[in-house]
């Protein structure tokens, strides 16, 4: 890219690669930003607000995904303001609230130090955060599923709900799930997904008898746990 | 049939040739045949119209002409006379006859006329009517003088002249900067400096194209003034775009319609082959070196779409869904090239700027906010309609002396405006100047314009809840906190209108409300808490009457109502017989009662009680 970015990271004065996103440079500073739906080699969609910073001087300061937003010249970024961590446990609450079963969420959540959970109870599996469709389409080459709907009844699928062709049964999307780990139950088909990707048929269940040589996701959460 | 208009020599004498035919004397029967207009009957109008003019001796004195909204919604279908200027409300086809051999002599129906409540006289011109007095219609005010399906009617009323003017100076940077200097700001919400945005986008250099966009994806509930202006009038759209591209260097229009705007969609198709036809859109336009393209694409239906970044995508096909904001569309725009987006009022206003110069143009509205708006004036008010007013004017100007106030002797409470993401005015500030900055001072925005009025039956509870509903459905759902946010807020709602509400529930609902406003990436998302900040602001007391004594006082929330019937009481039993459970006893000519366990709190009683004998608690 183009030079460096000269920038105010948490109070510090630093330069940064011009193309970097504020997520990038905090984190090559070693400020650390807690992040569900980013991952390196995928691009960023900065759907799940946990990444969020404050960025620009106060009373006009805002908080922009990190993981999303390009560094730009004389940008003033905090990375852990009180704006930003109300923000954050805030997330997070919600997502416990909607989505207890998750393995990582749990650990964020007691990261940040969340005792409490004020909302309703729900137990939804999938959270949206896109993984899965960045996978299939950037990594895999394939397409396979993507988002329909909006609002509430946003989901993530294939195209009329059939099996898609373009499925190599990889199992990409079930290894970048934040949510689904624990759900895959290999013994007990019908339970093996998640609502997330309820139309790909993992290759775990796919095959019968079920043939552990066929699953990629070494060590599967599930089986592992299955063995103990 | 207009010639191909190949360079401004032929243009000039056209339009000449067109205002000489005109005849000033002869009467017109104007009616207003927008989508509202035909809704009420307009077209039964206008086929007994056409019925009554067969003659030879009546299409001699009198014509007749249809075209789009003239505003007043209460009182369509209504007819204007030219060139007197009156005004006859719900006309009904059984009156046309005496009406039309009226007009041929030039007399005045004096029992069909507008009855002013007030005074109890008819009032004969429409710009006397109280709803028009204070209005200032520069836009609006076209309507009633074209026909939106002859680009003839529209360039004998100085339809392109705009665009000759800007086309013969042949100066672009002058253009850009006039519309610096008129201080028009983006009409659909965000009140972006226009001009600057056109400077931008002038000084981008783009691969292939330039784009720009009409973005008349017009999604909140309860406003339509962009749907009148493009049933209305849609040359003026495509002149303002023409001037647009003549000044910043695009080559590619773009009319993003939504699909429910049937007969805006036929209009604007109508006016595009027409201008294609005449020479006006296209290469070398009126003779000159000066290209440009505009193409329609007609929205599915999501209120998203309205964001510019949502629009690109969907646009180019995808789906419609916010992305992180920079790059703006001027940067990196439809399929990456340099995108200019503006609202429909916005480029309705180019024209007007052009012809009459940013000086007089700023003259009009504050000094942060110039020229006029229109606002869609709906709810529980007298009189509904469009109306556009200069920036400045105060909400109690508008709710009382061109609404007319409440309706059946109830009381303002408050207005909507911006639509669901804007705010909750209440009648203590009724003295706000209406402009960009005092509104979201209010804890309210602009928007595009849309005002609801609510009065002393309105609950405030319920409408935060209704429109929290139509956000949580209408949210792109890619945000987490917009998505699941929305949902959490209206299930408190719900609690609370249905009896369930804790206080630290509502503690709970305005801690979520903000961190909503603060985390989402797009400006639906930021200001979906709006709702629920500005009513909690001003309507606090409700939400805890809710809460803390189970009651609703307006008398909304069946869960926390009970009705019975008072000493009012007749004995008519109509409200027995109106009733769909059998909850109402009671013997002839004595008081009735309700019971409890059976009333499901339709209302029906109340509505059809004449003697205001059935009471809400």
């Amino acid at each position: 890219m183009n030079g460096m970015i000269h920038m105010t990271l948490n109070g510090l004065t630093v330069s940064v690669e011009a193309g970097m996103t504020i997520l990038e440079a905090a984190r090559f500073f070693g400020f650390p930003i807690p992040t569900l739906c980013h991952m390196e080699g995928l691009s960023p969609y900065g759907a799940c607000r946990l990444c969020v910073v404050e960025i620009g001087e106060a009373p006009r300061s805002k908080l922009v995904s990190s993981c999303s937003y390009p560094v730009e010249e004389g940008l003033v970024v905090r990375t852990a303001s009180a704006r930003v961590l109300r923000a954050r446990k805030m997330v997070l609450e919600l997502l416990l609230a909607s989505c207890p079963q998750s393995k990582v969420i749990q650990d964020l959540a007691s990261e940040h130090d969340i005792r409490q959970q004020r909302f309703r109870q729900e137990h939804e599996d999938c959270i949206l955060c896109g993984l899965c469709v960045r996978m299939c389409e950037e990594q895999m080459m394939a397409k396979a599923i993507g988002f329909r709907g909006r609002g509430e009844k946003r989901s993530i699928g294939t195209p009329f709900d059939v099996h898609s062709e373009e499925c190599r049964l990889c199992g990409g999307c079930m290894y970048v799930c934040p949510a689904c780990q624990l759900r895959c139950t290999y013994t007990e088909p019908d339970k093996a997904i998640c609502g997330g990707c309820a139309n790909i048929s993992p290759p775990c269940v796919e095959k019968d008898p079920y043939d552990d040589m066929m699953c990629y996701m070494a060590p599967c959460v599930a089986c592992e746990i299955k063995k103990d | 049939m207009a010639p191909p208009l190949d360079s401004l020599e032929v243009f000039k004498t056209f339009q000449q040739r067109l205002a000489k035919g005109r005849k000033a004397d002869h009467r017109t029967i104007v009616v207003s045949a927008g989508a509202c207009g035909l809704a009420s009957g307009a077209q039964k109008l206008i086929e007994a119209l056409q019925a009554e003019m067969h003659d030879e001796d009546t299409a001699a004195q009198v014509a007749m002409r249809v075209t789009g909204c003239h505003g007043f919604c209460e009182l369509e279908p209504s007819l204007l006379v030219e060139p007197e200027g009156t005004f006859y409300p719900r006309v009904a086809v059984k009156q046309v006859g005496r009406l039309v051999k009226a007009v041929a002599c030039g007399e005045v129906v004096t029992d069909l006329l507008w009855t002013d409540p007030d005074t109890g006289k008819p009032v004969a011109r429409m710009e006397d009517l109280p709803f028009y007095r204070k209005q200032l219609r520069k836009i609006m005010g076209r309507n009633e003088k074209i026909d939106p399906v002859r680009v003839e009617s529209y360039i004998e009323n100085g339809g392109y002249a705009a665009l000759v003017k800007v086309v013969e100076k042949g100066n672009p940077d002058w253009v850009v900067e006039e519309v610096v200097r008129s201080g028009l700001r983006g009409r659909g919400g965000a009140g972006f400096p226009t001009g600057v945005k056109w400077r931008l986008l002038a000084k981008r250099p783009g691969r292939e194209h330039k784009f720009l966009v009409c973005n008349a994806d017009e999604g909140d509930p309860g406003a339509y003034m962009d749907r009148s202006i493009l049933e209305g009038n849609p040359h003026c759209i495509l002149e303002g775009m023409l001037i647009g591209a003549y000044a910043t260097g695009a080559t590619q229009g773009i009319l993003y319609i939504r699909n429910e705007y049937p007969l805006a969609i036929a209009h604007v198709r109508t006016a595009l082959e027409q201008a294609y036809e005449q020479g006006l859109l296209g290469n070398h336009i009126l003779g000159t070196e000066f290209c440009f393209d505009i193409q329609i694409v007609q929205g599915a239906g999501a209120f998203v779409c309205g964001e510019e970044t949502a629009l690109i995508r969907s646009i180019e096909g995808k789906m419609g869904e916010p992305r992180q904001r920079p790059p703006f569309p001027i940067q990196q725009g439809i399929h990456g090239e340099p995108t200019c987006i503006n609202n429909v009022e916005t480029w309705a206003n180019i024209p007007l700027i052009m012809l009459e110069g940013a000086e007089n143009y700023a003259g009009t509205g504050t000094s942060g906010s110039a020229g006029t708006k229109v606002f869609s004036l709906v709810g529980k008010i007298k009189n509904t309609g469009l109306v556009e007013v200069p920036m400045g004017i105060t909400i109690r100007e508008i709710v009382y002396d061109i609404g007319g106030g409440a309706v059946d002797g109830a009381s303002v409470k408050a207005v909507q405006t911006g639509g669901p993401s804007g705010g909750c005015i209440p009648v203590s500030r009724f003295d706000l100047p209406i402009d960009y900055d005092s509104l979201a001072k209010a804890g309210s925005i602009m928007g595009s314009g849309g005002m609801i009025v609510m009065d002393n039956h309105t609950c405030i509870v319920d409408v935060a809840k209704y429109f929290m509903g139509f956000l949580k459905d209408e949210s792109c759902g890619k945000c987490y906190t917009c998505r699941k946010g929305t949902q959490r807020m209206y299930e408190i709602l719900e609690d609370i209108t249905e009896g369930r509400g804790r206080k630290e529930q509502l503690e709970l609902l305005e801690e979520l409300a903000l961190v909503v406003k603060d985390t989402t990436m797009c400006g639906l998302g930021q200001t979906a808490a709006n709702p629920v900040l500005s009513t909690l602001r001003y309507f606090r007391e409700e939400y805890l009457e809710h809460i803390g004594n189970g009651r609703c006082p307006a008398g909304v929330c069946k869960a926390l109502i009970t009705y019975s019937i008072n000493e009012n009481c007749t004995g008519c039993g109509v409200c027995a017989s109106n009733c769909p459970t059998e909850a109402i006893a009671g013997k002839r000519k004595e008081r009735h009662s309700i019971d409890a366990s059976k009333c499901i709190k339709c209302g029906n009683c109340r509505s059809a009680c004449k003697f205001n004998a059935v009471e809400v608690v």
